[in-house]
Formats: structure tokens, sequence, C-alpha cells
């Protein structure tokens, strides 16, 4: 189908590589190693696809990612991605906001929040059947109600005006773009409306490093490391040519989701 | 492992060693230049730099197990080891206040004295310091009986090094794990070779 490629969201900053956004991936599912992704993930079949809604909703419902595709109009959003590992990358995604697929289910007054899951399919995924796995399977993360509602937030399908390799988390996959990039739960295939705040995969794992929001702040550090900085990657022509840069509150979102956090304590609720 | 000891140890095979020593390091400054590395190059270079430090900590750390468990004798060869392994500590140093920090003091002062793996890696840096300016023959002289007893600081400083690699990475990865284990072991066999040592020897079979 057509594809709107000229959404206001985008930022005109120059896309990193093709290759290296393909090349250099957190997807433990596959690997602990930023290369294993792309080497490992060949066996992964995305399609067909099915992804289940349910939770606080009148009627739960599974869709079929054909089905998703051919009901929303998609579109690119050039968005800047901030690892919490303080390096940055702009890739250029090919998808629709979220919830426009929240809006096809009738929500019930009680849901907050909603939770993610990633599939887990250990034969298709080798990180997944690793004999010391860094996770707990299934990959899990979360967003407040009125997060998921965003218009910035987006159920990415391609990158590139391709469609999303595996190793990027096909078939399909959320991103967050004011929110570190573990937030950005991949091969999603269950999304759930809760009361409770769900748990998340790294928050699990060192709740003092990661917590629930995780959006970008440069004045909250890392425990372990400053996020003050970035290193912007996928430069070509070798280190010397690698930009360092301030990162921004809400990595350059802020004017969009500030508001969404007005009377939090953001040190706190990290 | 007699062949060992007819390798004579003159100043050209100390240079060969630097040489050779030093070329992890001029590799991946090259690859670095020319676009080699990878997406996140300085991070990669950052990386290596420490990994070869902690390798020829780890080789100098080898020297006596090998003489007394397998009778190879290469302790002529432990000074330069060591030195590499605080030269790569240095390169590794000054990437991290040059190419990752591009020299911002402010950013730098508050991470050094803020973050729990460098707070430990620059104390593990200055005891390994100490070590390489007391390397040289003269200050062994000077040192007499103190110098063993200074060289012992080694040790701490491997245990610092081992905890500032855990520090610094995101989870649990595997090369983190199994170079921690390997110091563990040379750490281990240290303190069951002084506490086998510290026994009276039982006369048996006499």
């Amino acid at each position: 189908g057509s594809l709107n490629k000229s959404s206001t969201y985008s930022t005109s900053e120059s896309p990193t590589s093709f290759d290296d956004a393909t090349h250099y991936n957190n997807f433990y599912e596959f690997g602990t190693d930023k290369t294993d992704p792309a080497k490992y993930s060949g066996k992964f079949k995305p399609m067909p696809w099915t992804l289940q809604i349910d939770g606080l909703v009148h009627t739960p419902k599974t869709f079929d990612l054909d089905k998703i595709l051919s009901t929303f109009p998609l579109e690119e959003r050039i968005y800047r991605m901030r690892c919490v590992e303080a390096w940055s990358m702009v890739i250029p995604w090919v998808g629709f906001p979220l919830k426009y697929l929240l809006s096809q289910m009738d929500i019930m007054g009680s849901a907050q929040y909603v939770s993610f899951e990633t599939v887990v399919r250990p034969a298709e995924m080798p990180g997944q059947s690793s004999v010391f796995p860094v996770i707990s399977w299934p990959y899990r993360e979360g967003l407040r109600l009125d997060e998921a509602m965003h218009p910035l937030t987006l159920l990415a399908v391609g990158m590139y005006g391709k469609v999303l390799p595996n190793q990027n988390g096909a078939p399909i996959r959320l991103v967050v773009p004011w929110k570190y990039g573990f937030k950005g739960i991949k091969s999603i295939v269950k999304i759930s409306l809760t009361e409770k705040k769900p748990e998340t995969s790294w928050n699990l794992l060192a709740p003092n490093e990661y917590g629930f929001y995780a959006n970008v702040n440069p004045n909250v550090d890392h425990p372990r490391w400053s996020q003050a900085s970035e290193r912007v990657i996928g430069a070509k022509g070798g280190f010397f040519s690698t930009p360092t840069k301030k990162t921004q509150p809400f990595n350059g979102y802020g004017e969009e989701v500030a508001s969404l956090y007005k009377n939090m304590d953001l040190t706190k609720s990290f | 492992m007699a062949w060992l000891s007819r390798i004579p140890n003159t100043p050209w095979i100390k240079l060969a060693l630097y040489i050779l020593g030093f070329i992890p390091a001029l590799w991946y400054f090259y690859l670095g230049m020319v676009g080699g590395l990878g997406t996140d190059p300085i991070r990669t270079f950052e990386d290596k730099l420490g990994i070869w430090a902690l390798r020829f900590l780890i080789a100098s750390l080898c020297i006596t197990p090998l003489r007394k468990l397998v009778h190879i004798n290469l302790l002529r060869y432990r000074r330069i080891i060591g030195l590499l392994a605080f030269y790569y500590v240095l390169l590794h140093f000054t990437v991290y206040l040059t190419l990752d920090k591009r020299l911002d003091w402010s950013l730098i002062l508050h991470e050094i004295s803020t973050k729990p793996y460098l707070i430990i890696g620059a104390i593990a840096a200055l005891l390994l310091l100490a070590l390489a300016v007391t390397s040289n023959n003269r200050s062994m002289k000077k040192l007499g009986k103190n110098w063993r007893r200074l060289h012992t600081l080694v040790y701490p400083a491997t245990i610092g090094v081992g905890i500032h690699f855990m520090l610094a990475v995101k989870s649990w990865p595997t090369n983190m794990l199994v170079y921690n284990f390997i110091l563990l072991v040379l750490l281990a066999y240290r303190v069951v070779a002084s506490a086998t040592k510290a026994k009276p020897q039982p006369i048996q079979n006499r």
C-alpha cells in the first residue's frame, strides 16, 4: 500500500545506515552480543503471526498480523533512538500508532496500564535456550495507558521502507522514542490491559538500575554510568568521526510528552 | 621444557616482546581509523584495550603457577608482561578520557567520583602504577624485602579489575564471566598455595 512519509513527528536528522541499524542490536532472545541478533535470527519465522489482546477489555481479541497491516495506514516515522547504554541512532520506522490498535478494543474503565510480551520460541531463538538465561522469558514490557495512547507511541512493522528484519523485532515491535531503547519490546505476541503496574524484564533484573518509566533523562544517571551524553554511532569513517552529543530530556521529545509526567518526581519515578 | 631456558634474555628479545605486545593496540587503532571497528568504534576500541590489559595481567599471574605446577620457568619475562598490562590500562584510560568523554573534565570528575566501576577501576590503575614505577632493578635493590611485599598489591589490583569489568557491562556477558573465573582461579591458587605452605610439613616416609 501507500506509505505516508510526511509525519510531523519525524526528525530531520539523517538516519543511521541500514547496515548499522541491523547489525548492532540488543535482542537477547538471539544472544547477548550486539552482533548476535543479525547472526542467529535466520531461523526465526515471523509469519504467519497473531497478536492477542486481553486483560481489562470487554471482549479479548486475537488479531492476524495480515489483517492488522491491511486495516491501518502505514506511515514512516524517523525517530531518534537512545539506548540506556549511552549510544544513539536515528531510525526511519514504518508502522502505525499503538492507539489505533487499542481503539479497536472496548477497554474497561479500570485499566491503567498496558503490558506487552515477546514470543517464546527456544527452537528459533537460541538465546532462549541458553543454559544461563539472562532474562526470565518471555521478555516483558509495559506502559501507562496514557503513554500507550500517545500519538508518538508506535507499533513498527518495518524500517527503512522495508519489512522489519528478524533482528530488529519482526514482525511487530513497540517504539517509544522518548524512552530508553529497552522499552521497545520486540516480536510482540500479547498485549494486556491491567490495573496494576506490569512487571518489566529489566526492572525485574535490576530494579535500582532500570525503572518502569525509563524516560531518557540526562539528569538521572544510571547508577553505574552517566546519562548526560551519548555517542551518535554508526558514523562512517571510524572513531574520529563518531560525534558525542549532550543527551536531551525525553530524548528531545519533551514538548510532546513532558506533560504526561508533570506532577511526578522523575528522580524517583525513573 | 629445557628449550625455554635456552632462549636468551637479550635486549633484542625484550624489544621483540614489546613490539609483539603492542601489535593488538596498533591493529585496533588502525581499524578504528579506517572504520573497521563496527558500529560503535569508540566503545569497541576502549573494550579491546581493556581486554588486552586483562589478558596481560592474567599472563603475568600465570608465571608462578606455571613454574610451581608444571616447571615452566618464564620468570624472566614477567616484568615485561606486567608492564604491558599496565601500558594497556593506560591506553584504555586515555581512550576513555579523550575519544569517549572528549576531555569534558566536569563530566569525567563527576563520573570518576560517583560511579563505582570507575572508582574501583581508578584504584586498581593506581595500584598497577605503583607496581610499574617500582618494576626496575634499581627499585628492587632499594626496596629489598619490601619490594615483594609491595608487589603483592597485584592481588587487590586484580580483584579491582575483575569488579570493574563486572560493573561496566549491562548484564552477564559470557566473556566477562570467563575472564572473572580465570582471575578467581589464579587468586584461589595463591590462597591455597600460601595456606599449604604455612602448615608445617609432616615428616613421613623417611
